[in-house]
């Protein structure tokens, strides 16, 4: 190594003042070790592009977590297997950045498996070099997902079989599968003639980056004399004569020339600040007026209101219209629904309050007013209402009568009035409109004015004008 | 100012990208997923990153990558994704990076439910990962408060380089109230000169949590102390309820702090000098409010509730010293305790 050192690329540091121990000047890796070898072609290319300001090294857990003693980059250090995710994370908000991943077996294949297929099946516009050694070198020697058969090591003592530990793993044959990487290839660090690919294949992996052309992985098989208790001369030997035959070297994929440049950069367009009140909403100046609920019965002041029926029947949206329009009189309001799975069929429910005083629990135990949309919303809820409390009811929903003679009860054919005006899905708005006319809470303008914030679809908004009118006279009718 | 009727977990992205988030990563878990709906609508409208991760613990490595090149950055989750976040968040206190994490807590242990809980305190709060860090952790109870606490939290987290976790729990994150949104300040948004930027004036940066010496690595750690000792310091925050004349002081956050606000009106009325003190930072904890509190002679006992099993508790025996006898109403499941259990609690309580 003394020899490389002499002619080290600029992108190394010239003296390796992170290194804590006394020797600034040679590596931490063990002799015979391929982690040198491939840090020199990766800053050799580095400065051959002369990418090394805008170049990010990403070092997990491994040998090679101290890459950021001898880059002379941006460095991030990161837990083990996550480099691809801390990767994504940078590269997506630092587009420009040249983003180098560099993980060893046990981090890339075992706890980081599902972050890089996951990253190179998004295809991100990273390069990854991932250092296939067939053993877990810096905890002691311990078995790799791409730990050979018959290989011992310090947890596989008597050999690793397929039987109890499955087959070392192939995992450029796995991301070849993938539609979205753009190059992938295996080399290895033997001989002068693979060192030559092994360089080129460094390089290329480096320029699909900096094209913008997507995902690029080098598996590089690569010696641990140490790991594997041999000399350097045997491991290089032992790569050739063994690991080749598992993992053969060679192009696994190559679309680069079909890939257009940039493809995947996600070049961000930064928005003004000036314009994020009108791209969060928040431009629009809806009709509101300072009211008081001084004219209105003591019984309907501060409502808390529970609305209950079938998914479907707009409970939930009806509990958010009258909130909303609880707050556009400048009162508090609050809406609480039953979320979940059981909102996706089955029933729903919302808890609203409308007060003058500030609100403290948001929950509805006792109702001053119920809706009771369905007949099992009627049984569970009608027990819970305050005494004196006002009980609407749809009718062409629920057969029976209320049981309690201590309440108000208003009951009302909704979903048939809504039917009237051929649209089922207006039922909740005809209560909103038999509410309206028996509480008088609301002024009328603005609560219909509501309707632009929660209905959805504008060309709808007449429907539900309509289904609150139908609701009021109904109530107006109501015992005449 | 600008006024909408909005869900809590909405009001949180509103007001992250109000605060200059400049990404957002996560993964979908009820009761926090509209945080990640509303993240990947409005996210790319302002020209920045939304993506939805492959696992709560690559959300949380994302955004320590986003983190590391100075951006301001988010993800949101619920209990069984914090756990999982875990490992993220020992390597950003580490790394002392500033990360601001949304819990929505749920039912728990295990697979639980979705209805609300705040059994995450102690995972949050004492630290569910290994090392010796600590989070700053922002206990919001209205829309309002998630949209403002979130906002806080990214300021802190730059001014601390430090996590901050907004910890609330289904109820709030689901709720509907109207929410005051303010206009953004360009001057808050600073690009960090520790940050890696892929710029020639960063190129020295590094974001780093492995000190092999363990010399260097305990200096490492008693900056970190040192960090939150100034958080506790500085940045307690608490609400009070009518404690000026109160003999039984209630203490709950999230959900339960609004029903101990009515449990206190009620109590109130039948006579009972019931008060309420609100943590709005759980860690820092307002420990010097309450041992002033317990000092005084007219505060004959403290009523701690949560929707748990008594997590926060602790934190409240430790700072009072014990001097005022403590008692606790807890429930679990998802189970909210309500306002008459309260009331009674304070009845009971001023009765022995």
């Amino acid at each position: 190594m003394a020899k490389d050192i002499l002619t080290k690329p600029k992108a190394f540091y010239d003296n390796f003042h992170r290194k804590p121990d006394q020797n600034k000047q040679d590596t931490h890796y063990c002799p015979g070790c391929g982690h040198g070898i491939l840090h020199k072609m990766i800053a050799e290319a580095i400065d051959d592009f002369e990418i090394a300001d805008r170049t990010i090294m990403i070092s997990p857990v491994g040998c090679s977590v101290f890459v950021y003693y001898y880059f002379d980059t941006g460095n991030l250090q990161v837990a083990h297997g996550r480099a691809p995710a801390v990767a994504t994370g940078y590269k997506r908000t630092h587009p420009e950045a040249i983003v180098i991943s560099y993980q060893g077996d046990g981090d890339l294949a075992a706890i980081g498996g599902n972050n890089i297929l996951q990253a190179a099946n998004r295809g991100e516009n990273i390069t990854f070099f991932f250092v296939n050694n067939a053993i877990y070198g810096m905890t002691g020697g311990q078995m790799a997902p791409t730990t050979l058969l018959g290989q011992k090591t310090m947890t596989s003592p008597y050999g690793r079989k397929a039987e109890r530990e499955g087959y070392p793993m192939r995992v450029l044959e796995l991301l070849s599968s993938l539609e979205a990487p753009t190059y992938l290839e295996r080399v290895a660090l033997t001989d002068a003639k693979h060192l030559m690919k092994a360089r080129a294949a460094v390089r290329k992996a480096i320029k699909t980056q900096i094209d913008g052309k997507g995902f690029s992985l080098i598996e590089v098989l690569s010696a641990c004399p140490s790991g594997w208790r041999m000399t350097p001369t045997d491991a290089v030997a032992w790569i050739s004569e063994k690991m080749e035959k598992t993992f053969p070297v060679g192009v696994y994929k190559d679309v680069i020339k079909d890939r257009k440049p940039n493809t995947w950069t996600r070049m961000l367009e930064k928005v003004p600040f000036e314009k994020y009140h009108e791209i969060l909403e928040l431009t629009g100046e809806p009709m509101e007026i300072e009211a008081d609920m001084s004219s209105v019965l003591d019984i309907y002041k501060n409502p808390e209101i529970l609305i209950a029926g079938f998914g479907g029947q707009g409970v939930l949206l009806l509990g958010q219209f009258l909130a909303e329009a609880g707050m556009r009189h400048c009162w508090n309001s609050s809406w609480i629904p039953s979320y979940g799975p059981e909102m996706r069929g089955g029933t729903a429910n919302c808890h609203v309050k409308i007060s003058e005083k500030r609100i403290g629990s948001p929950i509805v135990a006792k109702p001053s007013i119920l809706i009771a949309m369905n007949l099992p919303s009627l049984d569970k809820f009608e027990p819970l209402l305050k005494p004196g409390g006002l009980l609407i009811y749809n009718t062409t929903m629920i057969s029976r009568a209320p049981s309690r003679n201590d309440i108000e009860i208003l009951p009302i054919p909704a979903t048939k009035m809504a039917d009237q005006l051929e649209s089922l899905r207006v039922a909740n708005m005809v209560v909103a409109g038999a509410i309206q006319e028996k509480t008088k809470l609301f002024d009328e303008i603005i609560l219909k004015d509501c309707l632009n914030t929660v209905v959805k679809h504008k060309n709808f908004i007449p429907l539900n004008l309509q289904a609150i009118d139908k609701g009021k006279e109904y109530v107006e009718n109501f015992g005449k | 100012m600008a006024k909408e009727l909005i869900k809590g977990n909405e009001a949180v992205i509103k007001g992250a990208l109000l605060a200059g988030c400049d990404a957002f990563y996560g993964y979908p878990i009820t009761p926090a997923s509209e945080i990640a709906h509303a993240a990947a609508k409005y996210f790319p409208l302002a020209g920045k990153p939304f993506l939805q991760a492959e696992s709560e613990i690559a959300a949380i490595q994302m955004c320590y990558g986003a983190s590391g090149g100075g951006s301001r950055v988010m993800t949101a989750s619920s209990g069984p994704g914090l756990s999982l976040k875990m490992e993220g968040i020992s390597y950003s206190c580490g790394s002392e990076l500033p990360i601001v994490i949304v819990d929505i807590m749920r039912g728990g242990p295990g697979l639980g439910n979705i209805a609300p809980e705040q059994s995450d305190y102690n995972q949050i709060v004492k630290g569910g990962g290994h090392g010796n860090y600590k989070v700053l952790v922002l206990a919001p109870n209205s829309a309002q408060e998630m949209c403002d606490l979130t906002m806080l939290a990214f300021h802190l987290a730059d001014k601390y380089r430090n996590p901050v976790v907004v910890l609330t729990d289904g109820f709030t994150g689901q709720m509907m109230e109207p929410v005051e949104f303010p206009y953004p300040n360009p001057g808050d948004f600073k690009k960090h000169h520790w940050a890696a930027m892929a710029t020639p004036e960063t190129r020295d940066s590094i974001i780093n949590s492995i000190y092999l010496d363990p010399y260097e690595l305990q200096e490492h750690n008693e900056k970190l102390q040192k960090k939150y000792a100034e958080m506790e310091k500085n940045e307690v925050r608490f609400e009070e309820y009518m404690i000026a004349d109160a003999e039984v002081v209630g203490i709950s956050y999230g959900t339960v702090s609004r029903v101990m606000f009515t449990a206190v009106d009620v109590a109130r009325n039948k006579g009972i000098k019931a008060g309420m003190l609100r943590p709005i930072t759980l860690f820092p904890f307002p420990k010097d409010k309450l041992i002033e509190l317990a000092n005084f002679d007219r505060v004959k006992a403290f009523l701690v509730s949560e929707m748990s099993n008594g997590q926060m508790v602790d934190d409240v025996r430790l700072a009072t010293h014990f001097k005022k006898p403590i008692y606790f109403f807890g429930t679990m499941g998802g189970v909210v305790p309500q306002v008459e259990q309260l009331a009674q609690e304070f009845e009971k309580i001023i009765k022995t």
